[in-house]
């Protein structure tokens, strides 16, 4: 009698390629290490370039395995075009982010080769995330994904601005992870189950008589997911962990780890707790104002502009999670579009901050990018079209992004959401507007940034610029699979 | 003889995770603190989880108590280990020192 069924794991093929990689990896680094500066520089570069391989492999398995609905693992992992959207957006970001990441850390001494382990691991575990469909793997991938966060942000372990900015996330990390696990255990006591479906079920089933005790337990799941998006009143760490991790550590955090959150975010919200909609509808309302106003004001007054985009992504966050409180197929259409177009928008303002270097120490100051336009026409141009792009200016595809969320959002009436979206975006071009200005306008105090740019950032430049820029002319491809990964998850 | 039931052991539970949360936000002084109030939250979602496994004859919440503590063990350690980083840096570990960044 067999004991057991071995499970389906061509679902999971990319996870379980991921993590293979990066136990190999870790263990390439740890055997071909000599202690000498050199052997150190070798191990670090071998790593990230077989990293990048391991990336780009992973995203050809992701693209193999989907099309169908599947479920595996006793109904703790699913495979369905919601879930291959997210990893395709995560992958990419993470990509980006480990191949602008090796020339910093060389410049400031900190190659390790951990590097790209910890990146894999992270992406490992908001692939795990996206891909959860019951309350225990949900945590298993947040804890796999948060755990590696922390260490990526103390990654720089002589400085102190880093390390506190680790300890920072670490602490409010682990506080709203305790807050999801209570919500969850709420809502398991509650339900009978830990299932994302039969919790559905139960729920359906109640016919709008719902314990207390849920919603209680909701609110906990939901105050833990606000802190992993940064929102709104659970954002206090992101600006100090911006500001502080090494900055190719906050150019990763600023676009992959919030594609995955958000889109657990939806999907806990759509699938199990779908039926309570009108309970946490007006929630998330809230969240989604008080995100766009703190995230529209408090930039305003930044003059580092890595502080400066941790508010300004807490305003992007606003406006995603107005998507969501429409709470149906449209809004979430409208969220996934609007995720993919940040990817880009984000890795491209964060290449050129990668690239503001004078003599041999990073600057981080938003007026020393003043002139920038006579030094550096090409990468002035390409800032100021993501700074055109996010502040929402058509024809760039950021203002395409903002248009299909607000269009949902009236269509579901929600009028009062979306005339504050349109005012606080208003607001936010301010302190866009004002880094072209800067970068045009304003005369050099001291000299040049470092000349010429990078490979490689020049190259993710390019990249990026030619599809914020170029989204308008092909926009049916993205919208459409965004759709269809929308429809999947109703 | 007055039994006990599931709501005294999420009393407990609740109680505990308050403790754990007055520890992180009214603690002043030390960040060791802090880490003893994570593992409090932790604990205290173990009573619950257990608490209602039992109540409902369902072994899930068993299972997932102990993946909690598995988790708590890499979690406790990787604090500890950002947090020693920081004293060498800082030369303390007080709370009122975590001030290098504002605004």
């Amino acid at each position: 009698m067999p004991m057991a069924e071995v499970p389906n794991i061509v679902p999971a093929l990319p996870e379980i390629f991921l993590a293979l990689a990066a136990m190999t990896l870790l263990m390439l680094g740890v055997f071909q290490k000599p202690v000498t500066p050199d052997g150190e520089l070798r191990a670090a570069r071998t790593t990230t370039n077989l990293g990048l391989i391991t990336m780009v492999l992973a995203l050809l398995l992701v693209f193999t395995v989907s099309g169908n609905v599947l479920v595996t693992f006793e109904g703790m992992f699913i495979s369905d075009p919601f879930a291959t959207f997210a990893k395709v957006l995560i992958l990419i970001a993470s990509t980006f982010s480990l191949m602008m990441a090796q020339r910093w850390l060389e410049q400031q001494h900190a190659h390790r080769f951990e590097f790209a382990v910890l990146v894999i691991l992270a992406t490992l575990g908001m692939m795990m995330m996206v891909s959860a469909s019951n309350l225990l793997s949900l945590y298993m991938g947040l804890e796999l994904q948060s755990l590696s966060l922390y260490v990526l942000a103390a990654f720089q372990r002589d400085d102190v601005r880093s390390t506190e900015s680790g300890l920072k996330y670490f602490v409010l990390g682990a506080m709203a992870s305790a807050f999801l696990l209570y919500g969850s255990s709420l809502v398991y006591g509650f339900t009978g189950t830990t299932d994302f479906a039969t919790i559905a079920a139960t729920i359906k089933a109640q016919d709008h008589h719902f314990p207390t005790g849920l919603a209680v337990g909701l609110v906990f799941v939901m105050a833990g997911l606000a802190f992993k998006v940064s929102a709104v009143p659970f954002h206090m760490w992101t600006p100090d962990v911006y500001e502080g991790a090494p900055t190719p550590v906050t150019s990763f955090f600023a676009v992959a780890p919030k594609v995955a959150a958000l889109a657990l975010f939806l999907r806990v919200m759509m699938g199990p707790f779908g039926e309570m909609a009108h309970q946490w509808q007006g929630i998330v309302v809230l969240l989604s104002i008080l995100s766009m106003s703190i995230g529209a004001f408090a930039a305003i007054a930044q003059v580092n502009i890595k502080r400066m985009m941790a508010y300004s992504s807490i305003g992007h966050v606003g406006y995603a999670l107005m998507g969501l409180a429409v709470a149906n197929e449209q809004g979430v259409t409208g969220v996934l579009i609007y995720l993919a177009i940040y990817v880009f928008m984000n890795v491209g303002v964060f290449a050129c901050i990668l690239a503001m270097r004078r003599g041999d120490r990073m600057v981080e100051s938003i007026y020393d990018l003043a002139g920038l336009a006579k030094s550096h026409p090409g990468m002035a141009a390409a800032l100021a079209v993501f700074m055109f792009s996010m502040a929402g200016i058509p024809p760039l595809a950021g203002f395409f992004g903002k248009l299909y969320i607000f269009l949902a959002a009236i269509e579901a009436q929600l009028y009062t959401l979306a005339i504050i979206g349109v005012l606080t975006s208003v607001v936010s071009a301010y302190y866009y507007l004002r880094i072209i200005k800067i970068m045009y306008f304003d005369e050099a105090e001291a000299d040049h940034l470092e000349t010429p740019l990078p490979n490689v950032i020049a190259a993710v430049l390019g990249v990026c610029s030619a599809v914020i820029v170029l989204f308008f002319l092909v926009p049916a491809p993205l919208i459409t699979t965004a759709g269809a990964a929308a429809a999947s998850l109703f | 003889m007055a039994e006990i039931g599931l709501a005294h052991y999420l009393a407990v539970g609740a109680i505990l995770f308050a403790t754990g949360m007055f520890g992180i936000f009214l603690n002043r002084k030390n960040v060791i603190v802090i880490l003893m109030s994570i593992e409090l939250l932790l604990l205290a979602v173990n009573v619950n989880m257990v608490a209602f496994s039992v109540e409902l004859g369902d072994l899930v919440g068993q299972v997932f108590t102990l993946f909690i503590l598995t988790v708590a063990a890499a979690e406790a350690a990787i604090g500890l280990a950002i947090l020693v980083v920081f004293f060498r840096n800082r030369g303390s570990i007080a709370v009122e020192d975590i001030n290098s960044m504002k605004g």
